[in-house]
């Protein structure tokens, strides 16, 4: 199962590091919840996000939103992740802390380390029996935001 | 106010149309608009009411570069004072918010009250006899500088002047009841970010207070039809330039065709997913979008149902934080509160028809590097401040300068 669900995360990231996000919705459920927040919110329990997303549909019109009428500087994402941490629920589902580092890569070569966090997950098997998040917060550590957060985390 | 603020102020073209880039990069601006403007006769955003909502209750924020505690006093009055311990400076309150009996400072333990009034020194009369304060030091003349504080509509405004007129002067009675409108009860936060942006503060709010650009920057916008200049609304501005609200009233039904042609006209996009766009009307109205500002760094922000106050805080001529609390009410129904939540995708750091606004300020800072001799021209509408019945203007963007102008001196 870690070998599962590693390969999960990573091929997600795969999607949003190498530019493919079209492919990047496709690793959800079609009813999922994704959420980008920070962990002072977290803590706090406010609800809302950066992003905030609780359909696979609304992932998809992220990406056409970000491919077809929002302007940004080309970027482009390094992901790097943790080992991801299990732990069965009662529900069947499967509970995934994984830490991430996000480095940011302008146009001109400028990087920073955009975003650090840990991602919170859900992850269940599909109708075809491959492993897909039914919730996924990722909760970076800091509130600060440099400039703008197009590419989703 | 009379001495320019700088020297290169004698080179300002005549009028409100144009405004010279240096004002962007000077250092010895930035330095005067802190005693002028942040720390001079204007009203300051610093929290929220429900931020402090009991006694001992604090929340720190900024003026300008002045750091700042706002805090509920025993008799159940909101306070502010500055964040600097009257003994070496150092910092009063470390956190962003919390409940304290009293306050005191780490680094020699000098405890102020809620109000922060000087309250006891430690060692104050030394050790075994030796040491300690002379005994004429008078607590009472040593302290943080403090505020002058309002409650409007629930938001928390200081002003370090006396000179500074009451709020509902100073913002004008149109704008009151822009205000009024949409803070009509207790709120609640459902989210706070940081957004840093690589602009001066001043391009910011000239962004905010921009309802030409709104619609031609953000795709999404007009795309959606949630806001095209062709669409009703317009917008006020107060007669000192101070504050602005602008609206757009909800589409009209047939073809709109003022876009064709325009990068911002994509009608090929569509969403899969359009719940996030459902609203309801909150306010008895058919405005469904309000941006609202007030000089030097407030903005109230209503587009459907999705509210939040933004700060601005200068860090330095060429970057800028800009805080986000996103709000719903008190009394929200959970299918309202979900409805703001999916609405919030719209603006913020990551917003369909905001997120631009973190970069172009960035863009005309790196523009304007080496233009220090030209000017931006802001003529959209005429050479006036006044509100206009269209949002095709830059008048409010005048507005922001008559009253930039006015402190500086220029």
């Amino acid at each position: 199962m870690l070998m599962n669900i590693a390969t999960l995360n990573a091929s997600s990231a795969k999607a949003l590091d190498t530019g493919n996000l079209h492919d990047w919705p496709g690793f959800f459920l079609d009813d999922c919840l994704y959420k980008v927040t920070t962990a002072d919110n977290h803590e706090k329990g406010y609800g809302a996000g950066l992003i905030y997303a609780d359909s696979k549909a609304m992932l998809e019109d992220r990406v056409l939103a970000l491919r077809q009428a929002n302007i940004y500087e080309r970027q482009r994402y390094r992901h790097i992740l943790g080992l991801p941490l299990i732990q069965a629920t009662p529900d069947g589902a499967v509970a995934v802390e994984t830490s991430f580092v996000v480095v940011r890569t302008m146009r001109d070569g400028q990087m920073m380390v955009f975003a650090a966090g840990v991602y919170l997950d859900r992850v269940r098997r599909d109708i075809d029996g491959a492993w897909r998040y039914a919730e996924r917060i990722a909760v970076c550590d800091s509130q600060r935001i440099d400039t703008l957060l197009a590419i989703p985390i | 106010m009379d001495q320019p603020a700088h020297s290169l102020a004698a080179g300002w073209p005549p009028g409100l149309t144009r405004v010279p880039f240096w004002v962007y990069r000077d250092a010895d601006i930035a330095r005067d608009e802190q005693t002028r403007i942040f720390e001079g006769p204007d009203w300051h955003f610093l929290c929220l009411e429900v931020d402090v909502p009991e006694t001992g209750d604090y929340r720190t924020s900024m003026m300008g570069a002045m750091p700042v505690v706002v805090a509920r006093a025993e008799d159940g009055e909101v306070v502010a004072f500055e964040n600097r311990c009257a003994h070496r400076g150092s910092l009063i309150c470390l956190d962003d918010g919390g409940r304290v009996k009293d306050f005191h400072c780490v680094y020699h333990s000098w405890r102020y009250d809620l109000r922060g009034n000087l309250a006891s020194i430690a060692f104050r009369r030394g050790v075994n006899g030796r040491g300690g304060m002379r005994d004429d030091f008078d607590m009472t003349r040593h302290g943080p500088r403090k505020l002058r504080v309002t409650v409007q509509c629930g938001l928390v405004f200081g002003t370090l002047s006396a000179e500074t007129p009451d709020f509902a002067t100073y913002i004008g009675p149109e704008i009151m009841v822009r205000l009024r409108r949409v803070l009509h009860k207790k709120v609640e936060v459902i989210g706070r970010f940081t957004q840093q942006l690589p602009c001066n503060w001043k391009l910011y709010m000239e962004n905010v207070r921009d309802t030409y650009h709104a619609s031609l920057l953000h795709t999404f916008f007009a795309t959606f039809k949630i806001t095209r200049l062709s669409q009703g609304g317009g917008v006020m501005v107060s007669d000192n330039g101070v504050a602005h609200a602008s609206t757009t009233l909800a589409a009209g039904q047939g073809p709109d065709t003022a876009y064709a042609g325009l990068r911002a006209d994509n009608q090929g996009l569509k969403l899969r997913d359009p719940t996030f766009m459902n609203a309801v009307p909150e306010f008895h109205d058919n405005i469904n979008l309000q941006i609202l500002s007030i000089f030097p760094g407030f903005i109230l922000q209503q587009i459907h149902n999705a509210l939040a106050v933004r700060q601005i805080v200068p860090r330095g001529v060429d970057s800028m934080d800009l805080h986000w609390t996103y709000l719903g009410f008190a009394d929200d129904t959970p299918e309202l509160r979900t409805m703001r939540l999916r609405q919030g995708n719209l603006a913020g750091p990551a917003g369909f028809v905001s997120m631009e606004d973190g970069a172009v300020g960035g863009f005309v800072q790196r523009g304007i590097a080496a233009a220090g001799r030209q000017s931006a021209i802001v003529e959209m509408g005429g050479d006036g401040s006044e509100g206009a019945e269209t949002r095709a203007t830059e008048a409010s963007v005048r507005g922001f300068w008559k009253a930039w102008r006015a402190r500086m001196g220029v």
